[in-house]
């Protein structure tokens, strides 16, 4: 069971580099999940609220990122940035583009969470002389915290397997370590099965916090 | 005559080509309590509205307390939103439809605005609040989300949210009408509570009953005017224009 071979055996000698491998996939798509949330809370507020040019632009924006696959948005920031003269690491240009696709979707999952808030809401914080800014904080974003955590979790998933597109430009992340191995071993079914299954650790982790948060705000109803 | 603590000169208000509000004037003293009658559609909720700008109107201007309402001296251009935030603060606003935001409890509800906008301590705010939820016989429920109260317990406390902030006055929009029959009482309790401590009010509302005892004057409006004011008991059951009339008609039995 564990002579040379056998796939604990394999599993073991190839430990730091799937490792490493996780760890850059964890990296990315944490990275990518932050940048992409604070891009949607901007963009999405800016969406709801913002001056029309602002609106058209970001408009621009989200549908244009929205319907461009994220291969051909990873490409592009791969290479097309190095013909316009910006070097930059694929690392770097994975999360240029995932982080740019996850902000246009969560931008739009946004304006949907307030937009969804009847507006006698903000009338009843205008009403009390709350400015525009603590009406967003104190008012419409907890509740739209509650009604964007389902698409959140959707998009968060999304990302983490979006980040295998990354072996294409060389970004050593889970996959491409994944298949390096199994270019020593040929073990190929247990090694991607192996991978598969710790995408599904890092995704379960990933809509277990967001029901966390949903119980945590969850002390209201309507 | 003193000052009155509301001015309205000639308000318009537009939406698109629509005309709703054709020049309203109107005056109300401290301590007033003016009901405003009339058919849906006549422009009564929308001039309530306007005065604390949750519309904006085109023409004309309103005061509260002296203080131009909205719009810059001179030209019709709106202020800031900083400034007409303020401006909200000292007008307090009932809704049909509550409004209580739902992820607070009542108690929270009516400290928000003491403690974000008039910057209170919130020990202070803290003790407001309850004193103003006691006041309206919401004691015992002060640490209750809106979703466990019932229609009438929420308006009280939307009404509490509303007079913490100690306005100058009070715009009640329809307070009753989204209220199970049995609950409307409770609520008007509160509002006559209100009323006879002195509270400027100004109360959009189809209670005839409640118009008539405790309004100290009555206001109709009909067609974007103010068709005819006078005190309750005259215009209530003698109304001079024959479109009052056939208003008051609808209530048939509750005057005559």
């Amino acid at each position: 069971m564990f002579e040379p071979g056998s796939f604990l055996y394999e599993a073991w000698a190839a430990r730091y580099g799937l490792l490493a491998g996780l760890a850059t996939t964890a990296r990315l798509s944490g990275i990518t999940i932050v940048i992409g949330s604070l891009i949607g809370i901007l963009g999405g507020v800016a969406l709801s609220y913002g001056p029309w040019p602002v609106r058209l632009l970001l408009r621009g924006y989200v549908d244009a990122v929205r319907g461009i696959p994220v291969l051909v948005l990873i490409l592009f920031s791969y290479y097309g940035l190095a013909l316009l003269g910006i070097q930059i690491s694929p690392f770097t240009a994975g999360v240029v583009a995932l982080g740019g696709f996850c902000g246009a979707h969560m931008s739009e999952t946004v304006r949907g969470a307030i937009e969804s808030i009847p507006i006698g809401q903000t009338e009843a914080g205008k009403a009390i002389g709350l400015t525009f800014w603590q009406r967003l904080r104190y008012v419409l974003l907890p509740q739209a915290i509650r009604r964007l955590l389902p698409p959140w979790v959707n998009t968060a998933v999304e990302m983490v397997k979006g980040t295998t597109l990354l072996s294409i430009i060389g970004v050593v992340e889970l996959l491409l370590a994944t298949q390096q191995t199994i270019a020593r071993n040929y073990l190929v079914l247990q090694f991607y099965f192996a991978a598969g299954m710790l995408y599904v650790l890092v995704n379960f982790a990933i809509s277990q916090l967001g029901a966390l948060i949903e119980r945590r705000t969850a002390h209201f109803r309507y | 005559m003193a000052q009155p603590l509301l001015r309205a000169i000639d308000v318009h208000k537009r939406f698109g080509a629509t005309e709703v509000l054709k020049g309203i004037d109107l005056e109300v003293q401290q301590g007033e309590v003016v009901a405003i009658i009339g058919a849906s559609g006549s422009g009564k909720t929308t001039f309530l509205r306007c005065i604390n700008l949750l519309e904006e109107f085109h023409q004309g201007e309103i005061q509260v307390d002296g203080e131009r309402i909205g719009y810059t001296e001179g030209t019709h251009r709106r202020l800031g939103e900083t400034a007409i935030s303020a401006q909200r603060a000292k007008i307090g606003m009932v809704f049909q439809s509550y409004n209580l935001f739902p992820h607070m409890t009542a108690e929270q509800n009516v400290t928000l605005g003491l403690i974000k906008v008039q910057k209170r301590p919130k020990a202070e705010a803290v003790e407001t609040a309850r004193r103003w939820l006691d006041r309206v016989g919401l004691s015992e429920r002060r640490g209750h989300y809106p979703y466990q109260l019932s229609g009438g317990q929420q308006q009280r406390v939307a009404i509490a949210r509303a007079v913490a902030m100690e306005p100058k006055l009070v715009l009640f929009d329809e307070v009753t009408s989204a209220l199970d029959p049995e609950l409307v009482a409770e609520v008007l309790a509160v509002m006559q509570d209100l009323a006879k401590s002195g509270m400027t009010m100004l109360v959009v509302s189809h209670e005839m009953l409640f118009v008539r005892e405790v309004a100290t004057r009555v206001v109709f409006m009909e067609g974007g005017r103010i068709a005819e004011q006078g005190p309750p008991d005259a215009l209530l059951v003698n109304p001079k224009s024959e479109r009052l009339a056939t208003f008051l008609g609808r209530f048939h039995g509750v005057f005559r």
